[in-house]
């Protein structure tokens, strides 16, 4: 593999798995599924527009896809499209910046449909203090979808403009500022990565009050932390450009926001591990993928703060430490979450349950491979391993190997835990309406749902069960 | 959320705020032809605020409309001078 | 009432995601916005030359022919609040006029413009200096963004205007000319603030 391919390789990577798997992931595969159920509705408010997002969504996958066959070659300039590269570099970056741009467009609508909904389709009694926590997150990561991609909306039109106009916004030879697109991307891609988490962070609030069969601890902090995280998570983003010849007074402000951001992440996590304290635990494989996630998030978390800092960051930045820290919160956090996701809702969504035994043996591959792969690279970066070079100095070699070792057992456990999930929801056992005994709508309908979810819409003045 | 009937701008209404914009268009013109030096600027947006803020309430209904849309807004404004107040953190102070 | 089925129109809902979706056109602006205060603070002399190159008079012009219509569309709704549909379609007959004279004028605009070697990318404006290739740079992005949202406004307005004659706009049932209004008079709002910053003050 030469440099280019290589430099192409974690472009296509990072533009495919940002814009197009995580970001849509958990909202757009369970919020679309369960949001209505768990509120007690039989649809979104605007099923139109859900569709229209739906064709744009795949409008934009094939875009992206274009640029890496037509002419020019794949895209090279990491998912960040740093300018000025972005608009001089002769390979095929139209058609990658294009398809970000509309898949940021069904990103809004999807956002739009989603708010729109919990407030107005609530069923009686459904108030928003106690609606389900999950409901709470897709709340938060919709008003996050609507102020911060129209921002990323607007660069990206920059970049395109700047190509084929040379308006010289972002070429330091015509006047312009790359400093600002940095601005301007991070207002955006700072905030998604809080769009990737929260949904997870909503789905593991489900899943531990369910398994530890007892309510909630803090639900009213749990929901603030998700609405201070969706807020002050907007006005972080300068803790990217650290080492871009920002003001000092910059940096000391975006790192002040940046460790007020961490505050929130940790009371969810201290109310997850307060709710399964003294609870009546039932291990089953959801569980197993929550416990999994707040491990790595706990991980990825505390390192964020490393990079948080500006004199550590000065460090660590743009070296493999930064992989590390990213993928243990995006993959080991929300890849956990969607698998924990699809482990407890696989029963009520195709009505059928997996092997327990081999889903465990997944988790478990998973869990270790991901820990093999990944922590080295801690160690990688803050030895001095820069990231994006495709070739490394001699005294990296060892804990590189260790590392594509690791990702050949995750890759196994991946493998494992999705074929087990394929063949559980085509012939495994029939999983009745409530395997869990869990008390939000969606149990009390059969498995899997009716078209319309609810023959009669639930009516929940009397009871207390929402959460 | 109120779901009464829908309140109806009078036409007299919408004529005087065309009146009351086309006034503040004219004052604006003319306070930025007499040379006020960095005032013009303040001059010249706080009156584009006030413009806006007429098409808002009165065109665009926002007045008679539900708490939610009239917060929420809000927060997109807020929002919004919030960005470039911290985005000039960096310009500022370079 | 709090809770609406499927069969049920729900107007305060398309409402709501209308505004939504304003939101979302406003937040889109404000990048620019950004990316304008930035540049001005960073070139204010060059600006503030640049600024006198454009036409004042057009620029006015242009502010009350937006500002009028943006009042028709509003008595629009009135119209068919009230029931009067004939009063109604006129005054989106006159809305769709003026965004058109709009439209013509920024037309004849650019292209002095043009003509004058005033354009991204020309030899001509390169010699000027960075603070004229960022002022003449944003000029065209933001007005040429805005000019989009007033075609596409243009055309939910006709098909508004068709819905009406159609009967699927009637005085009990007018959420979407409501929001074809609330969508022209965004584009209004947006010029408010372009007039200023890039006419007036110099």
């Amino acid at each position: 593999m030469g440099p280019q391919t290589y430099n192409s390789f974690f472009t296509v990577h990072g533009i495919i798995m940002i814009f197009v798997i995580v970001i849509p992931g958990l909202p757009a595969v369970f919020g679309n599924f369960f949001l209505p159920i768990m509120i007690g509705a039989r649809d979104v408010i605007f099923p139109k527009l859900n569709l229209l997002s739906w064709y744009l969504y795949v409008l934009g996958i094939l875009t992206v896809l274009t640029s890496l066959f037509t002419f020019g070659g794949a895209p090279d300039t990491g998912w960040t499209f740093y300018a000025p590269y972005s608009f001089k570099t002769t390979t095929n970056m139209f058609p990658a910046v294009l398809g970000a741009f509309i898949l940021g467009f069904s990103s809004i609508l999807t956002g739009l449909n989603f708010i729109t909904t919990i407030h107005r389709m609530r069923a009686p009694g459904m108030k928003f203090s106690n609606m389900p926590l999950f409901v709470w997150s897709i709340y938060g990561t919709g008003w996050i979808q609507l102020f911060a991609t129209p921002i990323v909306g607007i660069t990206l039109m920059m970049v395109i403009a700047e190509r084929f106009l040379h308006i010289g916004f972002f070429d330091p030879a015509l006047g312009g500022d790359p400093v600002l697109y940095q601005h301007l991307f991070w207002i955006y891609s700072h905030p998604a990565v809080y769009i990737m988490i929260l949904p997870a962070m909503g789905v593991i609030s489900e899943i531990i009050p369910t398994f530890a069969r007892k309510g909630i601890f803090g639900y009213n902090a749990i929901v603030a932390s998700t609405m201070a995280i969706a807020v002050v998570g907007y006005f972080v983003w300068a803790h990217h450009m650290f080492t871009s010849g920002m003001s000092t007074t910059a940096q000391f402000t975006f790192s002040l926001l940046t460790f007020l951001v961490a505050i929130p992440s940790a009371i969810k996590v201290f109310n997850w591990v307060a709710t399964l304290y003294k609870g009546s635990i039932r291990i089953e494989v959801p569980l197993i993928w929550a416990l999994g996630f707040m491990f790595l998030f706990m991980i990825g978390g505390f390192t964020g703060l490393f990079l948080g800092s500006v004199a550590t960051d000065v460090h660590v930045h743009n070296t493999s430490f930064v992989v590390a820290h990213f993928h243990y919160i995006i993959f080991g956090g929300m890849g956990s979450a969607f698998m924990a996701a699809a482990h407890y809702w696989l029963p009520k969504m195709y009505g059928r349950m997996y092997n327990k035994f081999w889903a465990t043996v997944g988790w478990a591959t998973f869990f270790i491979g991901f820990n093999v792969l990944y922590f080295p690279m801690f160690i990688l970066g803050y030895q001095g391993m820069p990231r994006r070079y495709y070739d490394y100095l001699g005294q990296f070699h060892n804990l590189n190997v260790v590392s594509t070792i690791g990702s050949w057992i995750l890759a196994t456990g991946l493998i494992i835990t999705i074929v087990n999930l394929i063949r559980g929801a085509r012939n495994g056992p029939k999983a009745g309406m409530n395997p869990w005994e869990g008390r939000t709508l969606e149990w009390t309908v059969p498995s899997p749902p009716p078209p319309e979810n609810f023959d009669v819409i639930p009516d929940l003045t009397s009871t207390s069960t929402a959460h | 959320m109120s779901e009464g009937k829908a309140h109806i701008t009078n036409y007299s209404t919408l004529a005087m705020v065309l009146g009351s914009l086309l006034v503040l268009t004219w004052a604006t013109v003319s306070i930025t032809s007499i040379n006020l030096g960095p005032w013009s600027v303040t001059a010249a947006l706080l009156i584009a605020l006030l413009k806006a803020t007429l098409v808002l309430l009165y065109f665009m209904h926002l007045k008679f409309d539900s708490k939610l849309l009239k917060i929420s807004f809000t927060a997109v404004i807020v929002v919004f001078f919030l960005v470039i107040l911290l985005t000039f953190f960096d310009y500022l102070f370079r | 009432m709090e809770t609406i089925t499927n069969v049920h129109r729900d107007d305060e809902a398309s409402k709501l995601g209308m505004w939504l979706f304003i939101f979302t056109e406003i937040l889109l602006f404000g990048g620019l916005f950004i990316v304008y205060s930035i540049y001005r603070f960073n070139n204010a002399v060059a600006f503030h030359l640049a600024g006198e190159e454009l036409n004042d008079t057009i620029g006015i012009i242009n502010t009350v022919i937006l500002l009028t219509s943006s009042m028709t569309v509003a008595m629009s709704l009135t119209a068919m609040q009230k029931g009067n549909i004939r009063l109604c379609l006129g005054m989106i007959a006159v809305t769709v006029l003026l965004g058109l004279v709009f439209l013509t004028n920024k037309y004849f605009e650019w292209g002095i413009k043009f003509e004058h070697g005033l354009y991204p990318g020309s030899a001509f404006l390169k010699e000027l200096g960075h603070g004229d290739i960022m002022f003449f740079g944003l000029y065209f992005m933001m007005t040429g963004l805005h000019a989009l949202h007033i075609i596409v406004g243009l055309t939910i307005l006709v098909v508004v205007a068709v819905f009406i004659r159609k009967g699927r706009i009637r005085p009990d049932k007018y959420a979407f000319l409501e929001n074809g209004g609330l969508y022209w008079h965004l584009v209004d709002l947006i010029w408010i603030f372009l007039f200023p910053l890039f006419y007036l003050i110099h």
